[in-house]
């Protein structure tokens, strides 16, 4: 797996709410999710991304409420990955279970600036900055969290499962 | 080396005789719970799946809450979700309005929680059972799904952090300064994956009532869950309450924690969390210039019986200030009918505060209570995120019930003992 695009940087402790605020969760449509994409947190954000970008953030990405209409705005915004510091548990596990690539290293959020063109190469677990060609290590994802990527998330895992 | 709570509990749920932080296990879920925001796309991934029925039609609970009685039209669909599928799979605990309550409060109430469970709720401060000696926690959506076709979820085991409380509980403190003292002293990510069991003679000390308060905010430092060992208070509390057989786990003495802290209560005073995280705490005498338009006692965290009469022995006789709007909204309907009969309800109104139906409400800046541009709430809930409250612009100030009981009155953040 890799993925390649331009970084979008956010802070510390970016929640729920700013990725997708409460008042928008009156449906589960992504579609219309994805219009608010960290909408409190930068509300012309939607307006600048192109697909394939990458949302770069500080610690603690994501902590908040369990909603999954967070990883969903993201996903159906068309991010492909998030690189953060570290991610809050619900919103890691959430990630996992729908299939959308997230991965921590904090070297990389402290020497990538805003706007960069980076590549994230899962399977090597690093992130190049391609302007400069410098390399950050990702944590490394445990086994069973890398199935239910290859699988496609949490659902297709126990249909794999089950018809085994 | 010995297990702890946690440790315990999981182990049992999937079968094993020892379970070490940061294995990955599949563990029995006991209740598995979802509301009108989180079901419906857990119902959608169900169906997806082509499951026919949820593993066991008494371990599943719906509880519509958030955005009900119906705010909107999007709202009513999302509630009609619950409602089919609850009557289509004949699930024993859906709770429609009029038997609604914050979910958080009603399933530890109506017993469907207790001792020694694994619970799995698609809401984050699903943590609260934790004050009942469960292993409870939040998960989402895909994660409900799974759990009522399989009736498992996995897990990382978390590593777990042990807070003692000790020392002496000064006047006007309760589980909520303490929870936000402590959640001030680690941060917001303090307890990142971790558990959190709290223990200490203060926390003996505690009814139910402060321990659920306690629980239901781990998840505002991190934490994985929020636990705390049964005693005479938890078995007092579950008896006669609980429908099914309790198993009062225990830690080990030679259990295992990643860290200890020692907190001690003697010098904690009421705490406030300014905005806009919930570790941006200080003392409520830090805290008395700042006006305030709106106060809302209530949700999962102390919208309970306690916390309402603390409040109300506060405002007994006396007027909420000129132009602030003072919301009190009972979790539960029993809550609600008990405050009736206590007489609670007739000093909220009589000193100009609007009761309402038991809902999530303005907690999660849904309905009932939404704040504009430029305002400012104390509330007694548990997030006081950017927005979270109504406008992106607005402010919210996190109290227990007794400031924002003096608060309403003052017009402005005020000590308890200023009204007392
Ligand atoms: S009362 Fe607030 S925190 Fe509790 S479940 Fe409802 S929205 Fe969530």
């Amino acid at each position: 797996m890799k993925f390649t695009g331009r970084v979008w940087k956010f802070g510390a402790d970016i929640d729920t709410d700013a990725i997708i605020p409460a008042r928008r969760l009156n449906t589960s449509d992504p579609k219309e999710l994805a219009k608010y994409c960290m909408e409190d947190a930068d509300p012309e954000f939607i307006n600048k991304i192109s697909a394939g970008d990458i949302i770069l953030a500080d610690k603690n990405f994501g902590c908040g409420s369990s909603r999954e209409h967070a990883p969903i705005a993201i996903k159906e915004a068309k991010i492909s990955c998030i690189i953060a510091k570290s991610f809050a548990r619900i919103f890691y596990r959430n990630s996992f279970n729908m299939g959308l690539p997230i991965f921590e290293s904090a070297d990389a959020y402290d020497a990538i600036a805003e706007g960069a063109e980076v590549e994230v190469d899962a399977d090597a677990g690093v992130v190049r900055d391609l302007a400069s060609g410098k390399e950050f290590k990702v944590a490394p994802i445990p086994e069973f969290m890398q199935e239910l990527l290859r699988d496609g998330g949490l659902m297709a895992h126990i249909a794999k499962k089950q018809s085994a | 080396m010995g297990m702890n709570i946690t440790e315990k509990i999981l182990a049992a749920h999937s079968g094993l005789d020892k379970v070490e932080p940061g294995q990955i296990i599949n563990a029995k879920v006991d209740i598995a719970l979802g509301n009108d925001i989180t079901a419906p796309i857990a119902i959608s991934e169900f169906k997806k799946a082509g499951a026919d029925k949820v593993w066991d039609k008494g371990k599943v609970a719906l509880v519509p809450d958030h955005f009900s009685p119906n705010k909107d039209i999007a709202s009513a669909e999302q509630c009609k979700i619950l409602r089919d599928f609850a009557r289509q799979q004949d699930l024993e605990h859906y709770f429609e309005l009029g038997e609604m309550g914050v979910e958080h409060a009603l399933l530890p109430e109506q017993g469907i929680v207790g001792p020694g469970d694994v619970v799995i709720g698609a809401d984050s401060h699903t943590c609260t059972y934790g004050a009942l000696g469960a292993f409870s926690t939040g998960v989402g959506s895909t994660d409900l799904a799974a759990a009522m076709i399989t009736g498992e979820v996995w897990f990382k085991v978390p590593e777990a952090i042990l807070f003692n409380y000790t020392g002496k509980l000064g006047n006007w403190v309760d589980g909520k300064d303490l929870i936000l003292y402590t959640i001030g002293q680690v941060g917001v990510d303090g307890a990142l994956y971790k558990s959190m069991e709290f223990t200490g003679p203060i926390i003996s000390g505690l009814g139910m009532d402060d321990r659920l308060t306690m629980a239901n905010m781990a998840i505002e430092a991190g934490g994985k869950n929020g636990i705390i060992v049964p005693d005479e208070v938890t078995k007092a509390y579950v008896e006669g309450r609980f429908k099914r057989t309790p198993i009062y786990y225990t830690s080990d003495s030679d259990a295992n924690y990643c860290e200890k802290i020692e907190i001690d209560c003697t010098n904690i005073r009421p705490q406030i969390a300014f905005p806009h995280l919930p570790s941006n705490t200080r003392p409520v005498d830090e805290a008395t210039s700042v006006v305030i338009d709106q106060v809302v006692i209530g949700s999962c965290t102390n919208g309970r019986m306690d916390d309402l009469r603390k409040a109300a022995q506060l405002m007994k006789g006396k007027k909420v200030a000129p132009y602030l709007r003072c919301i009190v909204i009972p979790a539960t309907q029993h809550i609600y009918r008990q405050a009736m009969k206590e007489g609670l309800l007739d000093i909220f109104v009589e000193a100009g505060a609007a009761v309402s139906t038991p809902t999530c409400g303005p907690c999660l800046g849904g309905h009932m209570g939404i704040l504009a541009k430029g305002e400012r709430a104390l509330a007694t809930t548990n997030r006081n995120f950017v927005g979270r409250m109504g406008s992106p612009e607005s402010e919210v100030y996190l109290a227990g019930p007794t400031v924002a009981a003096a608060t309403a009155i003052k017009g402005r953040i005020a000590c308890p003992e200023e009204v007392a």
